[in-house]
């Protein structure tokens, strides 16, 4: 895209310029802030997954014998809280957004270095406080802090929690904010909006989710916390309150944070398709736009967690119907990608078996939402291990699925190695494996009728349940390995240069690792996103200029 | 982009005391109205009058004390869409809550005296 290449021989990069403690912990460098995140949300990913495990292993037997069932309701509810709020939703905007989206706008930096870096400590006194819930007793109520579970029928540490929840979510608004503003004013000359990769306009409609959404839960759980404190009638039918206010609110920004979760990882598979198959993006704008619609039709659809909480019938047939719409943008991506993939130069690397996954788990997990939608059906499939099976296939088959393949792809720019390939596709085999091997029973036992959040069940389910714990086995295998290599390769993964994957995009102009100003000169776009052609001119230009100096 | 869109702009005291000024007058009229139980004329009357009042304050001082009436297009775009994604919020609960049928649960003809007055 840029004109102009230079290849630096300096070894001066973000990571060896500052050595000591301080040097990371009151850095304003984005990449280093990344990193950060990195570190912080693999530690509650670990632990989110630690109880995803006890309900594994409670899941075993149709007895509840491993724990109590009230055990069992902190382990669920500790294992979603975890997930949701400090992995899923910082996850690829903390960590990927923040190390990539100045380098690909070609600026030095977000536009406000120093809110960026209080994000993070923002994120780690709200997370510190969920750890103090935690090691407190946890809470029982489910991650939806659903009244009267949360106010009247909970002795446990609900108001710590809410805090915790209000806290983080200024972290997730402020990156939001920066990502939004640093889009607006700090794109390199020529970087026209339609020259974006697409990688930025998903982010830009997190963004949008991120400032709009993220208030209303703040305010919810502050008045749940509030209700419960001062006994403020809110959501407590017997203080003058209404439940079903809670569930409106909550999910006001809930369901869109499904999209929070989503959207950064739609746009890291259209970085991936586009660079593993070497062609533009089939539909770019269309891909572009649908991120945008999916933000803003994701707000209007909140009323379908609700069709059996007692909402009226005619706001259900109207949030039904705004459901389905929901899948066009959806579909248009998913078509999209594999239109770009048909007659590419495609090459099977790690991050391309990431990418082939999410398309493959991200349409079931999409699919089944359609059931999920539909007014009559969803009675029947509603709290059932259906929905469990839904959502794991969107936020892991899609989600996390799209955060692996992001890591591993620029992974040689983050820390100028290559992972090992080999263990890289076999750990990606494995995490599919398993992952399929975990979910899809669910859907089966979910339909058959097994309620969700039930430590006890019948026992002609249990066949359908040592499949799912088997497979999270497998899973759990998968998810470790990528711990290992990515650490020896570190050390002694091979030197990647500055653009393994001859990709488009300005981040692999710079050094790999970049220096601490993204750049040492200043990049001018003069071409679209995705046009490989110039990808090979530069190439060729950087092998002249070495050749020559 | 913004640089010299009215960031400086210097806005005339006298605009600012005018404001004031309509704020005391509109806070005058809250205290003013409040004696009377205008729900004795029309039903929802009270809670009309409130939010009227309230409405045109706050337009008020976010147009003048936060700037943006001089602010760039793009801060004005964002203030917009910010009371825009309020009132998905309002008028998509308050779908559910106006169109519920008669026979509910209990607790939910509860919820009809809270948010309907009248």
């Amino acid at each position: 895209m840029a004109t102009e290449v230079m290849e630096t021989t300096s070894t001066r990069n973000y990571l060896n310029n500052g050595h000591t403690v301080k040097s990371w912990l009151l850095t304003l460098d984005h990449k280093r802030i990344g990193l950060l995140y990195l570190f912080s949300i693999s530690i509650f990913f670990a632990i989110g997954g630690v109880y995803a495990s006890l309900i594994r292993l409670e899941l075993i037997t149709p007895e509840g014998d491993l724990m109590t069932a009230e055990t069992y309701n902190k382990v669920f509810t500790m294992h979603g809280v975890m997930m949701i709020f400090f992995f899923l939703i910082p996850s690829i905007p903390a960590v990927m957004g923040n190390f990539l989206l100045p380098i690909m706008l070609g600026a030095k930096d977000v536009a406000f270095p120093k809110l960026n870096l209080l994000s993070w400590y923002i994120f780690i006194l709200g997370g510190s406080l969920m750890l103090i819930t935690m090691i407190n007793g946890g809470i029982d109520t489910g991650w939806t802090f659903y009244p009267p579970y949360s106010s009247i029928y909970s002795n446990t540490q609900v108001t710590l929690a809410g805090v915790s929840i209000f806290i983080t979510g200024f972290s997730s608004i402020l990156t939001g904010l920066n990502f939004m503003v640093t889009i607006h004013t700090m794109r390199a000359p020529g970087l026209t909006w339609f020259r974006l990769p697409l990688f930025v306009w998903a982010h830009y409609a997190t963004s949008l989710i991120q400032i709009l959404g993220t208030p209303v839960v703040a305010i919810t759980v502050l008045a749940l916390a509030l209700e419960r404190t001062f006994q403020i009638g809110i959501f407590d039918p017997k203080l003058g309150g209404d439940p079903v206010l809670f569930q409106h609110m909550f999910w006001f920004y809930s369901h869109p944070a499904v999209y929070i979760m989503i959207l950064p990882s739609m746009g890291v598979i259209s970085e991936l398709i586009a660079n593993m198959t070497r062609k533009r993006i089939f539909g770019y704008h269309f891909v572009a736009f649908s991120s945008l619609a999916i933000a803003v039709f994701g707000f209007l659809v909140w009323g379908h967690h609700m069709f059996t909480s007692s909402q009226s019938m005619y706001a259900g047939m109207v949030f039904s119907l705004i459901t389905y719409a929901v899948a066009i943008p959806s579909a248009i991506k998913i078509f999209n990608w594999t239109a770009t993939i048909y007659k590419g130069s495609v090459s099977y690397d790690t991050p391309m078996i990431y990418a082939l996954a999410f398309i493959g788990l991200f349409t079931v997990g999409g699919m089944t939402g359609l059931f999920l939608a539909a007014l009559g059906l969803d009675v029947h499939l509603h709290d059932t291990y259906f929905v469990v099976a839904h959502f794991h296939y969107v936020m892991v088959g899609g989600a996390i699925i799209g955060y692996l393949g992001g890591i591993h792809f620029w992974w040689p720019k983050m820390t100028g190695r290559m992972y090992p390939e080999v263990w890289g596709r076999i750990s990606a085999a494995i995490i599919f494996l398993g992952f399929n091997l975990t979910f899809f029973p669910q859907f089966v036992v979910g339909y058959l009728g097994m309620p969700r959040r039930y430590h006890a069940y019948a026992p002609e389910f249990q066949v359908l349940h040592i499949l799912s714990s088997a497979g999270a086995s497998i899973l759990a295998v998968g998810f470790i390995m990528p711990v290992f290599y990515f650490a020896w390769s570190v050390k002694f993964g091979k030197k990647a240069g500055n653009n393994p994957w001859m990709a488009s995009g300005l981040e692999w102009q710079t050094s790999s690792p970049p220096p601490t100003e993204n750049f040492t000169y200043q990049p001018v776009v003069t071409h679209e996103p995705y046009e490989f052609e110039h990808v090979e001119e530069i190439k060729n230009a950087g092998k002249l200029e070495n050749k020559t100096a | 982009m913004a640089e010299h869109t009215a960031e400086h702009h210097i806005v005339p005291l006298k605009v600012y005391f005018a404001v004031f000024g309509a704020l005391m007058v509109f806070t005058a009229i809250t205290v003013f109205v409040a004696q009377f139980d205008l729900e004795h004329y029309w039903g929802p009357l009270n809670i009309i009058v409130a939010m009227t009042v309230a409405t045109i304050k706050a337009t008020l001082v976010v147009l003048y004390f936060m700037h943006v009436r001089y602010s760039s297009r793009l801060t004005q775009v964002i203030v917009v869409s910010g009371l825009f994604w309020l009132a998905i919020l309002l008028v998509f609960t308050l779908m559910d809550y106006l169109s519920e049928p008669a026979g509910q649960p209990s607790w939910a003809s509860n919820r009809k005296t809270i948010f309907l007055p009248g």
